[in-house]
């Protein structure tokens, strides 16, 4: 696909639709990985008030998973776990 | 048209007032002017209908003003010095969104040593942050400039900052010949924008990464952009000066027909330089000046044309670019005259830094140095200074 040229963009490099933060996944700058323990999680919800990518999933209240899509393995969520429920492990590609 | 008598400082606000902005946000630091004070003032008085943002910064100010445009408001502020540095990274978030809004910008010196008085190094310190930056001799040329700058921003899509000399200009009264408020209004408009973040059922993103395979476009686009600034400039100056008789362009020529030596100054030092070119051609020196206004984008075809006649030119510069090359108008200009078959001689001299007074007597004797380099054709200094103890 050949990009357009500089007079064919929009002004003020906007793009015509929201939510394009989506289409940049920044997992892949991820070094360590949270793995979550169901057994041990609470539901507390910590970890979704602070992590700053929101990628812990809940359903009904309930936490569910870790998007690994946007998670960069920042390790603030095993920080403040208070169940020791989030390890981190070196991840390799 | 009525005649009030007006410090710089009520001048730009009295501007503003008429303008009567959707946004103001502004931050009075140290060493703030007037401005925004006497603004926050029309507005308590409820003169104006401006959403009036008090912020705790001037990056917070400018930061606001960027949401505000964005929005798809009219929007301007007003800071200075240390101010308009806090801005800095604002600035570039402001002309890369192509974000019309202007600044009254008031010209003092850049700490350290603290000094809140008047030179150029705030103001010269953005000049590459991609604002269209217009110099005023006085508070009438500054009231003007400010109603010209709401057109000349929004229409080139690219903010505008407006600046005159702090204290010199800013705390110094004046008669203003004043437009009223409906023909001011009828000059600006209505303020029009091909998209708002407040557009209903039409979401965009503004301000997105950009990363290798797009910046460099983007940054070129904004280059053209600011390439067609000096049209727009030249257009509402003209449009502006039939219904004032005022006329504004690029630049002033005072007695540069039929001159050969030549003082080039920008803000308030080109009013006492007019008294001193009055002496020198009392003393049979055919001496003219140009005044530049327009900083940015930088009109150097322009003054290239004008100076085709001088043999010697003498820039005068109140800030330095601290490259040891001089002065940054030395410098561009010393660049613009390079393609040029002939070359006029050229020295700079720094002048009135930190708010030093500069007089008539000092350049009367630029005018007699330039004069003896050009009978000699010999620059013993390129780069010297007015006023400073040795």
């Amino acid at each position: 696909m050949t990009k357009p040229g500089w007079r064919d963009l929009a002004i003020g490099a906007i793009l015509e639709k929201g939510g394009t933060a989506l289409e940049f996944k920044t997992g892949d700058w991820r070094t360590y990985k949270p793995i979550w323990s169901q057994e041990k999680c609470t539901s507390c919800l910590f970890c979704f008030i602070y992590c700053p990518d929101f990628c812990i999933e809940i359903e009904d209240g309930k936490m569910i998973g870790i998007n690994y899509d946007y998670c960069k393995g920042c390790g603030i969520c095993k920080e403040i776990c208070p169940k020791q429920a989030i390890e981190m492990i070196l991840e390799r590609r | 048209m009525p005649i009030k008598a007006l410090t710089g400082n009520e001048a730009m606000a009295e501007a503003m007032r008429q303008i009567n902005p959707d946004v103001v946000a502004a931050y009075p630091i140290t060493p703030a002017t007037e401005v925004v004070q006497l603004f926050a003032q029309f507005v308590a008085d409820g003169k104006v209908d401006t959403e009036f943002v008090a912020v705790e910064s001037e990056h917070s100010a400018l930061s606001a003003c960027i949401g505000a445009a964005a929005a798809g408001g009219r929007v301007m502020t007003s800071t200075a010095s240390q101010g308009l540095a806090l801005m800095h990274e604002m600035l570039y978030i402001a002309s890369g969104l192509r974000l019309p809004m202007v600044i009254c910008e008031v010209n003092r010196s850049m700490s350290a040593p603290i000094n809140i008085h008047c030179d150029h190094s705030d103001t010269m310190g953005s000049r590459e942050s991609g604002w269209i930056q217009i110099f005023s001799e006085d508070s009438q040329e500054a009231y003007d400039s400010v109603i010209q700058a709401i057109r000349i921003s929004e229409q080139a899509f690219l903010p505008c900052m407006v600046s005159l000399d702090g204290f010199i200009i800013s705390h110094c009264m004046q008669g203003i010949n004043e437009l009223t408020d409906t023909e001011v209004q009828e000059f600006i408009g209505e303020h029009k924008t091909p998209y708002s973040l407040l557009m209903d059922g039409h979401p965009f993103t503004i301000g997105a990464l950009d990363l290798q395979d797009y910046f460099f476009e983007h940054k070129r686009a904004q280059i053209e952009a600011m390439e067609n600034v000096l049209p727009i400039i030249k257009s509402v100056g003209k449009e502006f000066s039939k219904r004032t008789k005022r006329g504004y362009g690029f630049f002033e020529e005072y007695m540069l027909g039929d001159a050969d030596i030549c003082l080039i100054a920008l803000g308030s030092c080109a009013g006492t330089a007019k008294v001193a070119i009055q002496e020198l051609r009392d003393k049979g020196i055919k001496a003219g000046l140009l005044k530049l206004r327009v900083m940015r984008p930088f009109p150097y075809k322009e003054i290239v044309s004008a100076l085709f006649n001088i043999k010697a030119i003498a820039v005068l510069d109140r800030s330095t670019s601290m490259s040891t090359m001089g002065g940054p108008v030395f410098i561009e200009l010393r660049s613009a005259l390079y393609d040029n078959p002939v070359h006029p001689l050229m020295v700079n001299y720094i002048y009135g830094l930190g708010g030093r007074d500069i007089f008539p007597r000092d350049i009367v004797e630029v005018g007699q140095k330039l004069e003896n380099i050009k009978r000699t054709g010999k620059i013993e200094k390129m780069i010297d200074y007015i006023g400073v103890r040795e």
